[in-house]
């Protein structure tokens, strides 16, 4: 026997499923929090700064990487994946933001001589800032609100994640003393998904 | 295996990295790009029998036996700091006998005023040299001003903390010059020719504007990409708890080895 729920109680459901995505972005954060967990427990080995701090610049990465990958998924496969490219997109964001932070207290521990003068004179350091501060104003405009107010400028406005994943490619590969086998399949996977844009529409699909 | 070892001077008051670190935190590129992988990959490796050979300006090539090598009771214990390129540092107890005793052995020619070392191509027990995105030409050399080589410091090691060197650590033998970035202490050595010139070296083949010849630890010059004014200590356990320390001039040893800088500007000689 099933008492009966009042209005209000039962509207609990509909909203949990318009809303259930929200759930994925905690989902996405497991890895800042393992990367924490294991740095404090001596798993990310003899030079757990290091780790950490590149650890938190890869996840940003590979979620840049995906969330550009949406678009160019949904007109080659017919996946229409698109409604993730914000959750993907703040988390790339998200995680950028905490490798800065890495880099910045942990790794310098906020040592403003030292950072000053990588932040002005090292392209490797300045190539990763100015990806990070691309994706600022794509970070704040990723709402409703800011969609419908910007109208068709916001479209051009999130163009911006294209210069910033360039940037942010370049400035992965710097972090290597050379190429791999670790950075060349990231790096691989960004020029196709850049190069697929520049690809001939399908006469089917419609383009994005 | 244990090597019978006494204690040697210029080891200061310096207390070493834990054998765990030394032993599974390395960059040893013919094993992987990672810092496990030599320790993971290099166990295929075959350090024994070996034949060091001491080949060009000399007057008495020699051909040494390394296993014979083990044996000698020339063998003494140095601590030396160790300060990577990337900022990064250890202490490291060697094991080895000073290279100045070996190459006083095959009797320089006059003429003679460059060392340099090659390293093995094992192909089959090496993964890294397989690898062919890298661009690293393989064997890895590098090399030393005579003068840097029979320095007292410059030591050739055949092992640390009193045992036999691990194969990630650069078995059976491995140059370490404590003044210079890590990338010099070449591991592996198979040849060792005395030059009338500079010989080529592999990172500054790959990347000239990054790794000079003469890779001295120098605070005051920095890598492009970071920093050289300090560097993180390896040996923290945890996250929030490691340390960063100021480098010093000449790694800490320049009260041996500034005369030989004298009056060169090392921002050029880098």
């Amino acid at each position: 026997m099933r008492a009966r729920l009042t209005p209000a109680v039962s509207e609990i459901p509909g909203v949990l499923k318009r809303h259930w995505r929200l759930v994925l972005y905690p989902v996405g954060m497991i890895p800042a929090v393992w990367l924490v967990w294991q740095g404090q427990h001596g798993a990310l080995g003899a030079d757990p700064v290091n780790v950490f701090e590149r650890s938190l610049g890869l996840w940003a990465f590979r979620f840049l990487l995906v969330c550009l990958a949406l678009a160019p998924l949904r007109r080659f496969t017919g996946l229409n994946l698109l409604r993730y490219r914000r959750l993907t997109g703040l988390l790339a964001f998200f995680y950028a933001s905490l490798h800065l932070l890495a880099y910045v207290g942990l790794d310098h521990g906020f040592d403003w001589s030292v950072l000053w003068v990588d932040m002005t004179h090292r392209y490797f350091i300045i190539l990763g800032m100015s990806a990070l501060v691309l994706l600022i104003p794509l970070a704040l405009t990723s709402n409703a609100l800011s969609m419908r107010l910007l109208k068709r400028r916001w479209k051009f406005l999130h163009r911006l994640i294209y210069p910033a994943a360039i940037l942010a490619g370049i400035h992965f590969f710097l972090s290597f003393k050379t190429l791999n086998s670790v950075s060349a399949p990231y790096l691989a996977a960004l020029a196709l998904i850049l190069l697929s844009r520049f690809l001939p529409r399908s006469r089917t699909g419609n383009g994005v | 295996a244990t090597l019978q070892t006494h204690p040697g001077p210029y080891s200061g008051n310096l207390t070493p990295t834990p054998h765990e670190d030394v032993t599974h935190y390395n960059n040893f590129y013919e094993f992987g790009m990672g810092k496990a992988d030599p320790a993971t990959q290099s166990q295929t490796f075959h350090p024994l029998p070996w034949t060091l050979e001491i080949t060009g300006l000399v007057r008495k090539p020699v051909r040494l036996d390394v296993e014979q090598l083990l044996r000698s009771p020339a063998i003494e214990e140095r601590i030396y700091r160790m300060r990577c390129v990337e900022a990064w540092s250890m202490v490291i107890p060697w094991d080895g006998i000073p290279l100045a005793t070996l190459l006083k052995d095959a009797d320089p020619d006059p003429h003679a005023t460059h060392v340099a070392f090659e390293s093995i191509v094992r192909p089959a027990e090496m993964p890294g040299q397989t690898e062919a995105l890298s661009g690293i030409q393989w064997p890895y050399v590098e090399g030393l001003r005579l003068d840097e080589a029979m320095n007292p410091l410059t030591l050739l090691a055949l092992g640390i903390y009193g045992e036999t060197l691990p194969n990630q650590n650069g078995a059976p033998l491995r140059l370490v010059v404590p003044w210079k970035y890590g990338f010099k202490g070449i591991k592996s050595i198979q040849r060792i020719r005395l030059l009338d010139h500079e010989p080529p070296t592999t990172w500054n083949r790959l990347a000239p504007d990054e790794y000079g010849f003469y890779a001295n630890v120098n605070p005051q010059v920095d890598h492009p990409r970071w920093s050289q004014a300090t560097e993180r200590v390896i040996g923290a356990r945890s996250l929030f708890g490691a340390t960063r320390q100021p480098t010093l001039m000449f790694n800490g040893y320049g009260e041996q080895v500034a005369d030989l800088y004298r009056g060169m500007d090392l921002r050029k000689n880098f």
